[in-house]
Order: C-alpha cells, then structure tokens, then sequence
C-alpha cells in the first residue's frame, strides 16, 4: 500500500513528507510503547502511535521505519516534525483513535503482520 | 573499512529526556557511512538506544564510549547511577523500576535489558550498587 493511500483512508494531513507519499508500506504496527516497537517490529512497517515525544521520532529512527500516523486528531510539536524531516520520515496525523485507524488500513489490505512471531 | 580502530566518546546528558537517543543517532551515521550491513547497523542501533535511555532514566546520564574495527563494533555505556541489585531480575522482561513520568515517555515497561540482549551478539553488565553500572554492547562485523 502506498503512503499516499494510508493518508487517504485515514484522511491524515500530512505534517511533513509529502513528497515521500509514493513509498510503498508492507505492514503496520499500533503501539505506544517504544520499547515493544524496538523488540518486535519489522522493517517497512507504519507506525500508529498515540504517544508525542520526540522518542516516537527516535525509535523510528533506529527501526528504519520511515512514517508515522498519530492517532486521536494528536499534533506533535514543530521540533518533533523537524527532527522526522531531517531524517526522512513521513509524519501524518489522523482524527481516528487507535482501534478504528487501524481497522481501516487493515480492511483495505494492509494485512501482512508488523512484528516478528 | 580500513584496518584501523575508530574511536569515539559521546556525553549522555542528565534528565535530558528530549536529546536521549542523539549519541546511538550519531554513532548510527556513523556505521552507514562506513558502509556497515544495515541490519548490523540496527542491532547496534537499538541496543546502544536502550542502554542510552536506561543511563537517562536511572543514572543522570553517563559516558558513551564506541570502537569500531573490522571484526566488531563494541559500545560501553558507564554511569554513575544507584546501580542494579539484581540483575537476574532486570533481565526479566516487564521487571522495571522506572518512575510514572517515564512509563508515560513509552518507555519504562521492563524492555530495556531484554532489548539490549535481543539485539547484541554479546552484552556484559558490571554493576555495583551505590557506584554504577557500565553495559557492554558487542556486535561482531566479520
């Protein structure tokens, strides 16, 4: 699924990134707790997150993942999206809350598994 | 890469929760431009993160030190903190002693020594409580 096609559903705004939305993504991952993001997520994988800090940023960082949904209408602060620009990572932020975003992307095909069983 | 050791010594900063992580960053662009394995390059990633987050949240921040040589990448995170009582336990994932305040960062949830031994091929920690605690972090290159 592309990027562009995640911020669709979601009807995301797109914080920074935009000219990245052509990427492809394989699988999603909802979670707020970063620790759990590093020990089981894949590579090519969203991450729906309703946590703010620039640890979310961080953490996708160091997994290679390479966008960010916040949940529940949530806006990261300005540094938080400039620290994601400077290292290539699309940020988007979406009214849904947690359950229901990932339902949608789910129901429209984004059904490969995010994590390692 | 060449035959040489690179070194490098990077400063984690006290209750600086928002700089957390720019030491494992650097030291990140660092192996990608060596031309490091990527997935290499992301064990060391996280593990170094974790044990950086760890010296933040319980030690006041700490020392960073890396050698990076052909055969491996090794990381040694000092800190001055309270030290570990029980290792065995803090190896147990979900065991965590962190404060509220973190837990709500994300972090905080018994992760962190788990993570560090997922992620690196060889993790030694030598700690003393009321003196510190000094993680070792080796991911083999060759």
């Amino acid at each position: 699924m592309k990027a562009s096609e995640i911020k669709n559903i979601l009807k995301a705004d797109v914080l920074t990134g935009e000219e990245n939305l052509d990427m492809d993504v394989f699988a999603a991952c909802g979670s707020d707790l970063m620790s759990d993001v590093m020990a089981y997520v894949k590579d090519n994988v969203v991450l729906l997150t309703g946590l703010v800090n620039p640890q979310v940023v961080r953490t996708a960082e160091m997994m290679d993942i390479k966008m960010i949904v916040f949940i529940r209408g949530k806006r990261p602060e300005d540094s938080i999206v400039q620290m994601a620009k400077e290292k290539g990572i699309i940020v988007m932020t979406t009214k849904d809350p947690m359950f229901i975003a990932c339902g949608k992307l789910y129901s429209a095909g984004l059904t490969e598994r995010g994590v390692w069983d | 890469m060449t035959n040489g050791i690179i070194r490098q010594n990077f400063v984690i900063p006290a209750d600086d929760f928002t700089a957390a992580g720019e030491a494992s960053s650097s030291v990140k662009k660092m192996l990608i431009q060596l031309g490091v394995d990527p997935q290499k390059v992301k064990k060391t990633a996280i593990s170094m993160y974790e044990a950086e987050i760890n010296a933040v949240i319980h030690a006041n921040g700490g020392i960073a030190s890396v050698e990076i040589d052909r055969n491996k990448i090794f990381i040694r995170i000092e800190d001055h903190g309270p030290g570990i009582p029980d290792v065995e336990l803090a190896m147990k994932e979900g065991y965590t002693t962190a404060p509220d305040a973190i837990r709500e960062m994300g972090f905080g949830a018994g992760m962190g020594l788990p993570n560090m031994k997922r992620y690196a091929d060889l993790l030694e920690i030598k700690t003393e409580v009321g003196k510190g605690t000094t993680v070792e972090i080796t991911v083999y290159l060759s």
